[in-house]
């Protein structure tokens, strides 16, 4: 029987579910080698579906999605989050640094008719999580080599090095050494290709924390290449807000500028 | 035709055998009748086992020497492709290049009585050499066995244990950290079993591995006994990929272990052996 | 005339473009340093004009800039981010692939990775001598590496003599520089108004026989000597020239270890930049079809928590581990292993580490006899 499959959606931009549709020819052929039940984006919907493999985009920011990743967690033998959001918080995890009520008040006529959690969190806040692929969004390679390994009946290798070791691979020069940018780089995942500094720009840090990231030795080196309590906070918080390492050096230094 | 290169051939899963919930042994043999006809080993070596579509593991050979065409591997199902490789059944074909590393020197070890020490959950290298002596058995002196274990549940092969305790001139000891009934042997660490073993220091070769800090501390007992620092040889383990001394993984001081090792005698080590870091 | 005898010789700098010609002419692809993004890196060369004429570069801990002045000189700096490493050791390449039929047989390919004569122009003493132990590291030993080897004996160089180290290099305390002394094809001093050629090889006669070559002055002579010795003077850093492995391993305990890793963000990026270090990993990439997979190396560092890993156990789980692993292997592990240290003294590690650790500082703290 072929493996069953599902893509669901969260608080998120979908952008992470185009890492699938941009698969091409892949995209047949895993339609081919998987049934998938439920991808509203691609066609087939039936999000109660028992799947085997359930791959979940996006954050939990409504009571309503609360239930429905447990409803999701309870039909899935295996779940992998996919993209900042559901692994990290994403963008709209920023709120849980703010007065989001405050916010509401300015923003909608009838704020009462908003019904979110006091907080914006990551699927493993909830649920078990047995396998994450960060990236804001994922991409195509890092799916195939998850799904390669699911299929192959193994568990997926982790990629948790530094996005360092992949921009030298790549023969880029060091951005920060030779352009005294900024770069998230030396703390950041790797997955992406080092998109970010092959156009000569510094990391944004999109792929979260890699294994054991030397934040505060990185922050300690921005405020040397002339950046602000509040420019490294931003650097650090801007997308997976929720991941502990970089939370805890962007929240401190947002707390000092107060 | 030499198959100790950088890429596998095939070979296929004669046999498999589960040891327990955790071991499994493959019987292996290459597909490549040139491949297998030249195929030789020395225990203690290793060869890389590829499995279809998620890569490779070093495993040492089990199997004796005189038959290279059925090759036994003692897998301990640890890691993604250990796990995979647990999967298989008899007849699926995997990927085998090999022999790596420096073995065992049995044969320079003739007339010798032997000292076996391990620690862990059964230790494949040292049972191809237990399985070398007991088939002749008269090139060797006294063989005693020291196998330690966590816990007493860890022990696999207890009726192995016991038939080579039956063998002439053998002693087999064990020693768990922590012990469940019935446990045939002492409670402790694995050097409580030196004050009971019978063997004369000077005359004996030693032959260990396990947990470094187990060979240290037994490497200890042993010269502070009387035996010669070189007459003690250990097989380590370390991260190995390509598996002939270039992918850098399992550097350890000035030596690659997939080369220069698995097995090396006591001297060459120890100085970094279960130093932090190393 | 050309004659077959001549060793040496003067080329007049607007000649240079013949010396390509000559190497174009027997089939080599000419690469050589070109400014590309903030550096130099090693690139294809259509023309003399490509390579980097009035650039010099600022090195120090920490940082690299290009900078453009009015001089003629192509070769007036020291170096970029990356020596011959990648052009031999690709950062990433296919090893082998298999192919498994319906009925679960599986057929192994070796790759052997397709290459064309390459000369590379401008290659350093500090390139030539990492060069020299990355040799002796694939290709010397019983099994020799197929994709290495297929590169290396394609490769033709030139190198150039260096006359304006970096703040960095220290290639004099390693005593790999800053003139070539072999290993290469030919090598060229760069003077005002043009270059000594001298020959290193069979291959390298050939060429120069091509070539219209002036006989060489004892001013030129001179010229290139005081410049060489100038750029000896212009060293400041240094690693202890001896053996230091009794002192490393005899410092594993020292504090300024765990002090070096407060400031490190074990990025890898000196084992990137290293023209020595060596280590990859080895991966595998499925075809999702099942019916085919790829084995592919890439560069690794001991940077890594993937690099000690045995199942379960990390070796070395912290930054003050991973870099006395690197630096005692470095340093130390590669006298009994390649018979000499692994630092050629390019400096490479120093100005690319992103918070500019400097390797001579902390082996200095570290073997320092205690006060």
């Amino acid at each position: 029987m072929k493996p069953r499959v599902a893509v669901h959606k969260f608080s998120s931009c979908d952008g992470c579910q185009l890492a699938f549709l941009n698969l091409g020819e892949d995209l047949l052929t895993l339609f081919e080698l998987v049934d998938v039940r439920h991808f509203a984006e691609a066609g087939p919907v039936d999000p109660s579906a028992e799947v085997d493999i359930s791959f979940v985009e996006g954050s939990i920011s409504t009571p309503d999605e609360l239930e429905r990743i447990r409803q999701v967690r309870n039909s899935s033998k295996y779940l992998v989050t996919i993209g900042a959001c559901a692994v990290a918080g994403g963008l709209q995890a920023l709120r849980n640094l703010a007065d989001s009520g405050e916010w509401m008040a300015a923003v909608y006529a009838s704020p009462e008719y908003i019904d979110t959690l006091g907080s914006v969190e990551p699927v493993s806040e909830y649920v078990k999580v047995d396998m994450e692929l960060w990236g804001c969004p994922v991409n195509s390679r890092q799916l195939l080599a998850a799904i390669g390994s699911l299929l192959a009946g193994v568990v997926p290798r982790e990629e948790h090095d530094s996005v360092c070791l992949e921009c030298k691979r790549q023969g880029q020069a060091c951005v920060m050494v030779a352009h005294s940018l900024p770069c998230m780089g030396p703390v950041t995942r790797s997955g992406c290709g080092a998109l970010c500094p092959g156009v000569n720009r510094g990391c944004y840090g999109c792929y979260g924390p890699c294994e054991k990231p030397p934040t505060e030795v990185l922050a300690h080196w921005f405020t040397g290449l002339g950046q602000s309590d509040e420019q490294i906070a931003q650097r650090f918080l801007a997308f997976t807000p929720e991941a502990p390492a970089f939370y805890s050096t962007g929240r401190s230094r947002l707390t000092s500028d107060d | 035709m030499n198959i100790a290169t950088h890429y596998p051939h095939e070979a296929e899963i004669i046999e498999r055998c589960q040891e327990s919930p955790t071991i499994f042994s493959l019987v292996l043999q290459l597909t490549d009748p040139a491949a297998a006809g030249q195929y030789r080993f020395t225990p203690g070596q290793f060869n890389m086992l590829y499995l279809y579509g998620v890569g490779e593991i070093p495993i040492s050979i089990v199997s004796d020497p005189a038959r290279p065409g059925q090759l036994i591997h003692t897998i301990r199902d640890v890691g993604r492709v250990s796990h995979g490789f647990s999967q298989l059944r008899v007849g699926d074909r995997i990927g085998l290049r090999g022999p790596y590393g420096r073995g065992w020197p049995l044969e320079r070890m003739e007339g010798r009585d032997i000292m076996i020490v391990t620690g862990g959950l059964g230790c494949a290298p040292v049972v191809s050499v237990i399985n070398y002596i007991l088939r002749r058995r008269e090139r060797y002196g006294r063989l005693v066995i020291l196998q330690g274990v966590k816990h007493s549940n860890d022990l696999i092969w207890r009726e192995r244990y016991a038939e080579w305790e039956q063998q002439d001139n053998t002693q087999v000891l064990l020693a768990a950290d922590a012990g469940g009934e019935p446990w045939p042997g002492f409670i402790g660490p694995i050097t409580v079993l030196f004050e009971h073993a019978r063997f004369n220091p000077q005359q004996t070769i030693a032959m260990m591995c396990g947990p470094e800090r187990m060979i240290h501390a037994s490497a200890d007992v042993l010269i502070e006994r009387g035996s010669r620092i070189e007459d003690i040889w250990i097989s380590m383990e370390r991260n190995m990929q390509c598996a002939v001394g270039q992918c850098g993984h399992c550097q350890f001081g000035a030596s690659f272990v997939c080369r220069n090792g698995p097995v090396y005698r006591y001297p060459e080590a120890s100085e970094l052996l279960a130093k932090r870091g190393f | 005339m050309p004659n077959d005898n001549i060793a040496s010789g003067f080329l007049p700098g607007q000649d240079l473009a013949l010396l390509l010609t000559a190497l174009a002419g027997q089939g080599y692809r000419c690469i050589g340093p070109t400014v590309r993004d903030g550096a130099l890196v090693y690139d294809s060369l259509d023309g003399v004009e490509d390579l980097p004429s009035g650039v010099h570069i600022q090195q120090s801990p920490g940082s690299y800039r290009v900078e453009f002045n009015q001089g003629k000189r192509l070769f007036d700096w020291a170096n970029g981010p990356q020596a011959l490493k990648p052009l031999l050791f690709a950062p990433r390449e296919l090893l082998w692939q298999v192919e498994r039929s319906a009925d679960g047989q599986l057929r192994f390919t070796q790759q052997t990775p397709e290459s064309a004569p390459t000369a590379v122009i401008g290659v350093r003493a500090c390139d030539l001598a990492a060069l020299e132990l990355q040799d002796r590291h694939f290709l010397e030993t019983e099994i020799p590496d197929n994709c290495y080897g297929v590169r290396r004996h394609q490769l033709f160089l030139v190198a150039v003599n260096c006359t304006r180290p970096a703040e960095t290099c220290f290639c004099v305390s390693t005593g790999d520089g800053p003139s070539a002394r072999h290993g290469y094809d030919l090598v060229l001093d760069e003077l005002d108004d043009g270059f000594i050629v001298q020959s290193g090889s069979a291959r390298g006669n050939e060429i120069l026989a091509q070539l219209e070559l002036q006989p060489v002055s004892a001013q030129q002579r001179n010229a290139a000597a005081d410049a060489t010795a100038q750029a000896v003077d212009m060293q400041s850093r240094q690693l202890p020239g001896r053996n230091l492995r009794d002192q490393l391993f005899a410092n594993l305990d020292h504090p300024h270890w765990e002090e070096v890793a407060t400031r490190c963000l074990s990025c890898g990026n000196c084992t990137s930049v290293c023209p020595t270090c060596f280590c990859y990993r080895e991966l595998e990439q499925p075809a999702l079809d099942r019916e085919s997979s790829r084995h592919y190396r890439e560069w690794d560092s001991c940077f890594t928590q993937g690099h000690s890993y045995i199942h379960g156990f990390v070796v070395r789980p912290d930054t003050r581990l991973r870099y006395r692993q690197w630096l005692t292997h470095k340093l130390g592990g590669w006298h009994d292993q390649y018979g000499r240290s692994g630092c050629v003294g390019c400096g490479r590690c120093i100005a690319w580490c992103p918070v500019g650790i400097d390797i001579t500082k902390e082996v200095s703290a570290i073997t320092a006899p205690p006060e």
